[in-house]
């Protein structure tokens, strides 16, 4: 269930900000003149804000947004800060606590704030010592919201509703065991595991976990999402042994609501009364009742998902998997030279054990940035529609992996730019028609290697940065004085928007304008050793280009040989590879070229630029190339030969090579030996 | 009596040369190493240690010295100084020793053809042994790397 993969990131990281907020509105208490604190507090809120707006939490960013409000004046040091203060701030604290435990139980996070919104309101407008009063009834009650957990929470209920508005079928499953299976875990598990091949488990009741601690009765309900008709699916599931029956009841938009209503209604009185599961009945009437039943225990941690290990232990793993490698292609040989049956067998498993535990010690710092990137859309959405714009997001290379902890760090910045692109860089509606472009405005949101570096690109066709006004708000704030701005280059007017509490947004709007969001973005970046640049074109758009180091990383190879020399090439830059005979190769201006569909483009004899001692390419015969690409210009490389396509791992060559040609970094191979990894970006000029 | 220092001692030739015990990871044989194109000759390429990558030269190159066939006791020091890690190729490393700082003196301008600056001194070790100390910290000179790098190119 795929949603969980964020929603145990929002988890962890909306804990992190919360214990943040409260760690450093204790020290603020001490020290209340410290405005540092308040910038540090006011961060945490406005990415909690923006972390929990994304997934669709409203309360719990409708009260960080008062939070916000009330800190604002605090951090210019307009207003001072007294108990009463405090005292609102922590108790708002305490409330988003209390909703954030409701999502890591289960449910929705929803709770009424509005005797606490009302307080913080009443700080911004300046009238709080009247209303203290009513201070006192504020914190939430999670209590009233637990009953949720049985039925589909909110965000389950949209996807299923998503799914059928893109065709796809959206069943209640029913599945019935026979009394005589013994393993019931395991028959369970089967019928999960023939569903999820074929489409998307929504729901399970009773939960997962406890199906598989064994934890159920004879039967078990599951929504799910597929594209498979209905008989198909009760095939799939009865030709599964010792399975008794499967009812399969397609939903429709009415039955789904219709069951949202009764599953609420059913809850409520489950917890009085012990609801017995009684045979699939009629189609509205079934699910509900299969719901009641596992009502008490439904609510399980969704938390425990996942566990935190330090990168350090990691890393050691990664090293010592590297050691044990080794080791293993000498047995190899040792067990192809002694030829002893037995011997040779124990080290085939062993290799085979092995060559699984390496995907999976390599793959384990390794996370898609689709993790980060897929919440987006959803953002969009709703961005889009808070300012009335029309918006479209297109997502690119969200295969690209990136390490964990990068991917971990990126959320936030990303958040804060895609906002901003939306809100600043995307004119409204109207003008947008008055420029003569699209109503439409595109937000391209892209990720690619580049050599050792991953590149992220927020880039918008909106109306690009405003020079003047840039400057305008930049001497106002006295960053630039007016001469200085003048002379300014535009590039560094760009990287004004950069600086601490800088905005130019006229009005502050509930998304972005803060002065908040780039500064934070640029520092984030940089402790993450990477780097963001700006382009912007008056009337065209903007591009923000974030440049991380990929200090460890795996990526696709090709191997190919150079003489007796090895290398690997990126496969993200190879277009395809082919044979040519060298009398194709023709010599223009004293360097060779290649007639390649339709085009004419630079063949690199490898062997020659990367000096191999001893081996020359030899003059006649077939020619192997690689045809490789730098954005839209291409190259083909020379080899001698193909070894075949790899997982590899980028490792850099130590500080002492750290500027070497054309390489950018290498891999240690199978065998234990060194490849290098050609940079094809420094190939093609 | 001055303080006691652990040096290991290696050869290039017939002079014994000695590295601070604490600043030597570990002493490998030699194994395979992969070229990397285009950096200065003594620079034998990259080796695998452990998984880690880490850049191996030939000390004799790196002295201007005659580059010889490496043989079997031929050994890879690896160093680790002011957070580089490289591999030095050294004729033979076989001996740990106890120096007496007091007995280290400054070197003289040219010891076997290597040049002052890359030394730390020479310690008389026994009757007629002499122990050339190396200063690690310029032989790993990375300015150097870079000027000989540009000469190359």
């Amino acid at each position: 269930m795929e949603m969980n993969q964020y929603l145990s990131m929002f988890i962890d990281e909306s804990t992190e900000h919360l214990q943040a907020i409260n760690e450093k509105l204790l020290e603020l208490e001490q020290s209340p003149e410290n405005l540092d604190i308040v910038h540090v507090i006011f961060r945490s809120a406005h990415t909690l804000k923006g972390m929990a707006a994304t997934m669709g939490f409203e309360d719990l960013a409708s009260l960080t947004h008062q939070m916000e409000n009330v800190l604002d004046p605090m951090r210019g040091g307009k207003q001072s800060v007294d108990s009463f203060i405090f005292d609102a701030l922590f108790k708002s604290t305490d409330a988003l606590e209390a909703m954030l435990s409701d999502i890591v139980a289960g449910g929705t996070g929803k709770a009424d704030v509005t005797a606490i919104v009302a307080v913080l309101k009443s700080i911004v407008a300046g009238e709080y010592k009247e209303a203290s009063a009513s201070a006192a009834a504020s914190s939430a009650s999670p209590a009233e919201t637990a009953d949720d957990a049985v039925a589909l929470d909110q965000y389950q209920f949209s996807v299923l509703e998503q799914s059928l508005d893109s065709a796809f079928n959206v069943y209640f499953i029913r599945t019935e065991l026979t009394d005589e299976c013994v393993l019931k875990a395991a028959r369970a598990y089967m019928v999960f595991r023939e569903l999820e091949d074929n489409g998307e488990i929504i729901k399970a009741f009773p939960s997962v976990e406890e199906i598989e601690q064994d934890k159920f009765d004879r039967a078990f309900s599951l929504y799910y999402v597929s594209k498979l008709p209905q008989e198909s699916l009760v095939h799939l599931i009865e030709d599964i042994s010792e399975i008794r029956s499967a009812t399969v009841t397609p939903l429709d938009h009415d039955s789904l609501r219709l069951m949202m209503q009764t599953a609420g209604a059913l809850a409520e009185s489950a917890a009085a009364v012990e609801a017995p599961a009684r045979p699939a009945g009629n189609r509205s009437g079934a699910p509900a009742e299969a719901k009641a039943a596992p009502a008490a225990a439904a609510g399980h941690a969704v938390a425990s998902r996942t566990i935190r290990v330090d990168l350090d232990r990691l890393d050691h793993l990664m090293n010592l998997f590297s050691e044990l490698l080794i080791d293993r292609v000498r047995l190899e040989q040792l067990a192809s030279e002694i030829r002893r049956s037995d011997l040779t067998e124990t080290v085939e498993h062993m290799s085979r054990v092995s060559s699984d535990l390496q995907s999976i010690v390599l793959n384990l710092r390794m996370v898609p940035i689709d993790t980060v990137f897929s919440r987006f859309p959803r953002m969009i959405r709703d961005v889009a529609k808070t300012l009335g714009k029309k918006l479209d997001l297109v997502i690119t290379g969200a295969d690209t992996e990136l390490d964990r902890t990068v991917v971990d760090e990126i959320g936030d910045p990303l958040v804060h730019l895609l906002r901003n692109s939306a809100d600043h860089g995307i004119e409204s509606i109207e003008d947008r028609k008055r420029a003569g472009k699209d109503e439409t405005g595109t937000i391209q949101l892209r990720a690619y290697h580049s050599g050792n570096h991953v590149i992220i690109e927020v880039s918008d066709d909106g109306a690009g940065i405003n020079r003047a006004k840039t400057l305008a708000a930049a001497i106002k704030k006295g960053v630039v004085t007016e001469a200085e701005a003048e002379r300014m280059p535009d590039e560094e007017v760009y990287r004004l928007l950069f600086a601490s509490g800088f905005s130019t947004a006229d009005k502050i709007s509930d998304l972005s304008g803060r002065g908040v969001g780039l500064d934070v973005v640029k520092t984030k970046i940089e402790s993450l050793s990477g780097q963001i640049l700006v382009s912007s074109q008056e009337g065209v758009g903007t591009t923000f280009s974030i440049n991380l180091p990929l200090t460890l990383s795996i990526i696709g190879a090709m191997l190919v040989a150079v003489g007796p020399e090895k290398y690997a090439i990126p496969l993200n830059s190879i277009v395809e590879t082919a044979a040519v005979d060298a009398a194709k190769i023709r010599r223009l201006h004293g360097n060779d070229h290649l007639d390649y569909r339709g085009s004419v483009i630079p063949v690199i004899d490898l062997a020659q630029v990367l000096e191999v001692p001893g081996y020359q390419t030899p003059e006649a015969g077939e020619r192997n190339l690689v045809i490789i690409r730098k954005r839209e210009k291409l190259a083909a490389l020379v080899v001698s030969d193909f070894i075949g396509q790899q997982e590899i791992v980028l490792k850099n060559l130590g500080k002492y090579l750290s500027k070497a040609f054309a390489v950018s970094g290498a891999t240690i191979l199978g065998d234990g030996q060194v490849a290098l990894i050609i940079n094809p970006n420094a190939l093609i000029k | 009596m001055g303080e006691e220092i652990k040096v290991i001692v290696f050869k290039l030739g017939k002079e014994e040369y000695g590295v601070e015990v604490e600043k030597v990871e570990t002493i490998e044989r030699i194994q395979h190493l992969t070229r990397v194109p285009k950096t200065p000759p003594f620079i034998k390429g990259v080796m695998n240690l452990r998984g880690v990558v880490v850049p191996v030269l030939d000390l004799r190159g790196r002295f201007g010295l005659e580059e010889t066939e490496h043989t079997d006791s031929s050994r890879i020091i690896i160093v680790n100084v002011a957070e580089l890690k490289v591999g030095m190729i050294v004729d033979s490393a076989d001996d740990v020793i106890d120096v007496d700082s007091a007995a280290i003196s400054d070197p003289p301008e040219i010891v076997g053809g290597i040049k002052a600056k890359y030394l730390r001194g020479v310690a008389r070790t026994g009757e007629d042994r002499l122990l050339i100390l190396l200063n690690l910290k310029e032989v790993l000179n990375k300015g150097e790397l870079v000027q000989l790098e540009e000469l190359e190119v």
